[in-house]
Formats: structure tokens, sequence, C-alpha cells
């Protein structure tokens, strides 16, 4: 990391030499696409079928999630958050109630923490299981990986279910603690899963890690540097795939993290295959720490029973609370002006910011190197669009 | 009950306060005009007011300073703040025989409606942070220019559209200020605080014209002749 990173905004070179007169393409792809995991469009201009300029286009999904979150209460805010990465309600609850628990100096009790970093690692999971799914889906391997990948996600599910009521919109966590307690018989089945899930692992990779089409397909393909990366605010895997050690659970050290012995995964390119490989290590990280959270979870209170969610009014003031979401940094920004609702409520969404490379990555590629591309920046458009 | 109190210190600048921040910033940029806004909130997290003149002087210093290093720009938000008129109580000395004597009086203060653009900063290569930038327009219609730190930090590009395209802050040399949630024909910033909602929601017209000859000028590079 060179400090006199200058000017990176990139040049696009719109009039190469050597292209021949005329070829120049625009194709929207999206946002009806399947590669584009929602309503997300990508205007490419091609010379022949190599990138020449990639513009993303947001805001088929935007209902200002944040003008919303003005309007209502700090507890009313909760299950709206679940609608923003949909793959990982329990971590963005998490993030929210972090920042408020900031905000207003809330403290939360041992369980309710370890309850918190389980759910946590259990959706990180499920997340870059599904990840790696729908990436070789597009890369043609039609159903099978996606499939394996979505049996293991049904039974993290079928966990959340249990504890939560819901399998996706999980509206979980509150500030100060969590909504409720585990079930009597819940512990036990999340071990068993959890046990279950290093064999999976194992199966995927011995399949697809040294799988000749996937290593032609993303080796050296949208590599990123390690000072873009830092530069343009690349967060999470995508950060680590680059070789880039900052993993918010160890720098900051939020929840009870410094508690649990696990290790960084970190890439060497930077490419696509890094990208995905830096995950499925991920996964592998996670189990260690589900592992130790299980068999040492404290008995105890999940909240202060005297934390008042209905009129809860924190006083005037502001506070950014960020968590290592499976996706990257998931920020909360909130002032307060004393009053029942925040005066203003942000999200710092690491898919869009995620995307700020997207056209670096891809320019020089082809067309359906860009698909893989987009596949390994692993985006939701909940988030993306707000 | 005490780790909650250790992870919150950990969020502060760990190797130097703001305070020593603000001095050394002051020390290496002399126009630079900075102001601690302070916190009242038990997150702890002050921030510092730049003017806008000196904003990407002082940017630019953070992010290359060995020291200070601020290397990576995590958040970029607008905050609107209409025109506020309140009356606080102060202290203030009176001279009285014999010496003076503290009498409570009250004082109305103002705050002009204005726009506020607030940045985290984050530095990865000495794990410290956040430091929050706060950079004010004049007003909220006319002088609603800022200058863009998109090219110190290339993560404010989306978000420093996003903040044109939500609050109306226009960011002078950011390479590419178009809007990024709304559509290019709306006229409104539905994040301001006395923003309306439209009547009719559906109504979207079709790029025909002057706007298809604008999307047009953005999105395909001229052929090469």
């Amino acid at each position: 990391m060179k400090p006199e990173v200058e000017t990176t905004v990139p040049r696009v070179e719109l009039r190469p030499k050597d292209a021949a007169a005329g070829q120049w393409l625009e194709v929207a792809m999206g946002p009806h696409h399947p590669s584009t995991h929602g309503v997300f469009r990508m205007d490419v201009v091609l010379d022949g079928e190599r990138i020449v300029q990639l513009k993303p286009v947001f805001g088929y999904l935007h209902r200002n999630h944040e003008k919303l979150g003005e309007g209502m209460s700090y507890l009313a805010s909760i299950p709206y958050t679940d609608r923003l990465d949909y793959f990982c309600s329990l971590t963005n609850n998490w993030a929210y109630t972090l920042a408020v628990e900031k905000l207003a100096g809330l403290t939360v009790p041992e369980r309710a923490e370890y309850i918190r970093i389980i759910t946590a690692e259990l959706t990180r999971l499920q997340n870059h299981a599904c990840l790696a799914g729908f990436l070789l889906q597009d890369l043609g391997a039609t159903g099978t990986p996606l499939m394996y990948a979505f049996r293991e996600r049904e039974k993290i599910l079928d966990l959340f279910e249990a504890l939560t009521g819901a399998r996706m919109m999980c509206n979980y966590m509150r500030f100060g603690g969590c909504r409720c307690d585990l079930p009597e018989d819940w512990v036990p089945r999340a071990k068993k899963v959890v046990a279950e899930t290093p064999r999976f692992i194992d199966e995927f990779e011995n399949l697809l890690a040294t799988n000749e089409i996937l290593l032609a397909r993303t080796q050296g393909v949208g590599a990123l540097p390690a000072a873009l990366a830092v530069n343009a605010g690349i967060t999470g895997p995508m950060l680590r795939a680059s070789g880039v050690n900052y993993d918010l659970r160890k720098v900051d050290r939020y929840g009870l993290y410094d508690r649990f012995a696990f290790k960084v995964p970190l890439g060497a390119h930077g490419d696509t295959y890094d990208r995905y490989f830096v995950r499925m290590l991920e996964m592998r990280e996670s189990v260690k720490i589900l592992e130790q959270a299980l068999a040492t979870i404290p008995d105890g209170p999940i909240i202060d029973p005297k934390t008042r969610l209905r009129g809860f009014r924190p006083k005037g003031g502001e506070a950014y609370g960020r968590i290592e979401a499976p996706k990257g940094e998931l920020g909360f920004y909130l002032i307060s002006d004393g009053g029942p609702n925040p005066y203003r409520y942000r999200i710092r969404p690491p898919s869009l910011i995620n995307l700020t490379v997207l056209e670096d990555l891809c320019r020089g590629h082809t067309v359906a190197d860009a698909v893989a591309i987009l596949g390994s920046v692993d985006i939701v458009l909940g988030e993306v669009d707000r | 009950m005490e780790l909650a109190a250790a992870a919150l210190a950990l969020h502060e600048p760990s190797m130097f306060s703001l305070e020593e921040i603000k001095s050394r910033l002051e020390a290496a940029i002399p126009t630079a005009r900075l102001e601690i806004v302070a916190n009242p909130s038990p997150s702890g997290q002050h921030s510092l007011r730049v003017d806008r003149d000196s904003a990407v002087a002082v940017a630019r210093l953070l992010r290359d300073h060995a020291e200070l290093r601020f290397d990576y720009c995590s958040n970029v938000t607008g905050v609107d703040w209409l025109a506020a008129e309140w009356t606080e109580k102060v202290k203030i000395k009176q001279p009285v025989e014999g010496g003076e004597q503290e009498i409570e009086a009250t004082r109305t203060a103002r705050r002009p409606a204005h726009l506020e653009v607030v940045y985290h900063l984050y530095s990865m290569e000495h794990r410290q942070g956040p430091l929050i930038l706060r950079l004010c327009t004049g007003d909220r219609t006319a002088d609603s220019h800022l200058p863009s730190l998109t090219p110190i930090w290339r993560s404010c590009e989306f978000q420093e559209r996003e903040v044109f395209d939500l609050f109306g802050v226009h960011f002078d040399g950011h390479p590419d200020l178009r809007r990024i949630f709304m559509w290019d024909e709306f006229k409104d910033f539905p994040m301001r605080k006395d923003y309306v909602e439209p009547d009719d929601y559906e109504y979207e017209p079709t790029p025909h014209d002057e706007v298809l000859a604008k999307a047009r000028k953005h999105q395909l590079p001229e052929a090469p002749t």
C-alpha cells in the first residue's frame, strides 16, 4: 500500500487507436438478466466481445429506506433492516442495534452477545454457501452446486425459524439484547448442523475447487489490486481476497469476538477465483467460531428487562456503528435530536460500495467474464438500492 | 458491562486525539479553519468541521500523512438542517461590587438552514478511527456546493452521487455527478426535510429528444473515426 495513490478515478480511453471504426455496441445487461441477481443493470459498451466501458445503473428497487427510517421509531426500524440484504437479516439487525446501543450507551448481556455471534456466523455460512452456488450457476454449472448450497442453507434457515419464527425476515435483535431466548433443544440442533458443515465444504471443494472450467473462467479474471481496493472502500471478503488484512471482527472486536480463536483468510491475487476461495475458507473459520460459541454459551438474561424498547428516546447526539457483515462493512449512522424517531438514519451499504470498482474489474474482459466478476462481488439489490 | 465500555473506547482514534490531529492539520495547512464539534452522546464520536476551501487539502493530508494515514473513507452521508431558533440558558459573569458574580441568562441561538456532508474515515494501516469530517454548505439553494473528495477516496464516488441525488449537494470536481437512485428527469431531492411527495407516482416521462440526447452523452462513448 503506497501512500501516493494519486487520482484513483480511472480515465476511460474513449478512442483506442486499434479499435475498428463503427464496432462499438451498447448493450443494456439487465435489469431483467438472470446473472444480475435482481434488478441491476449494467450499461456496457462493447468492442466485439470486449468491454470498453461499463456503467452500473441502480435504483430499480429504491424505496428510500432512509427516509422511512426517519419517519418511524427506533424499534419500528428493526424489521425494515431485515429487508436490506434479505439473505442476512440477522447481521442487518445486529449492525442497527449496535449503532443504537452506541447512541444510547446501552450494554448487552453476555448470553445475548453469544446468541448474536452464533446467529451472525450461521448467517455468514449460508450467505457464502449461496454465493458460491450462484457464482457457479452463473458460470454455467446449472443447478447442482446451487442446490447443494441451498440444501445446507435450508438446515440453517430451519434453525432461524425455530429461534425467531421466520426463515428470512428474522426481526430478532433488539437494542440491549435479543427478542427471545433460545428454544430448549436449539443448541444441540445447531451443534449437529455445524458438525455437518465441514463435510459439505469438503464435498463442495472436491467437486469444484480444482475444476478445470472453474479455474479457466475465474483465475486471472477481474484482478483487484490492494491499493485500489482500500482506496475504493471495498470491504469484506472482496477486500481480503486482494490480500488486505482487515476484518472488523478483529479490528473493532465488537461483540465478544476476541474470546474466540479464528483466522482471517487472505487471498494473494485478488481475482475472481480468490474471491470465491476466500469465502470457502471463511466458512471454515465460521465453523470454528460456532463450535467454540455453542460449547461455551453461558446462561443468563438475554436483555436487560428495564430497557425501554417502546417509547425509546435517546438523548441528542450521533453514533456510527459497524459490523463485519457477510458482504462487507455494514454500518449505521444515526443522529438523534432527542425525539422518538432518528433525525437522520443512514445505512452504509457494502453491496453498493463494493460495486464502485466493477468497471475497473470488467474493462478489457468479455461479457461472459463480467457475469463471473459480478457474481464474485456478492451483491443483494435490496441493500444496493435501499 | 466493562466489556462494552472497552469496546466503545476502541472506536476512538487510538494513536492521536482529535485535538492533536487538529493541531497537526493547522500547522500543515495554516489557511484551514477547523472546529471540533462535540458529540454529547455516549458514543463519544466527536467530529471535525472543515471549511470548504481547504477540505481537499485537509483530506489529502489525512490520507497521506505517515502517522495518520486515513486511507479508507467508509461512509459519506448528507444531513439536512432546516433553520432553527431556540433559547438556551447560559451562565455569564457580571462584575459587581467587590468582584464577579455568575448569573444565569437566556440567550437565543440560531442555526441557519444548510446542508451538511459527513465523512467517516478510518485507517486500515494503523487501525484507528473513526475520524469524522463535516462539511457545510452556505445554504440549501444557490450556495449548495462543496468540493468533492472522490479524487482523494474513490469510495466517495457513489456515495457523493447519492448525496447529490437525495439531498441536492453539488460536488465540484466529482468525475461523474449524476443521479444514482432517482431517474434523471426527477426534479426534487427526496431526503430533504421539507420534501413533499408527488401526488402521482406513476408519472414518468419516456426519454425522448433532449433527455435521450443527454442519456446518450453519458452512456455511449463516441465511435472512433
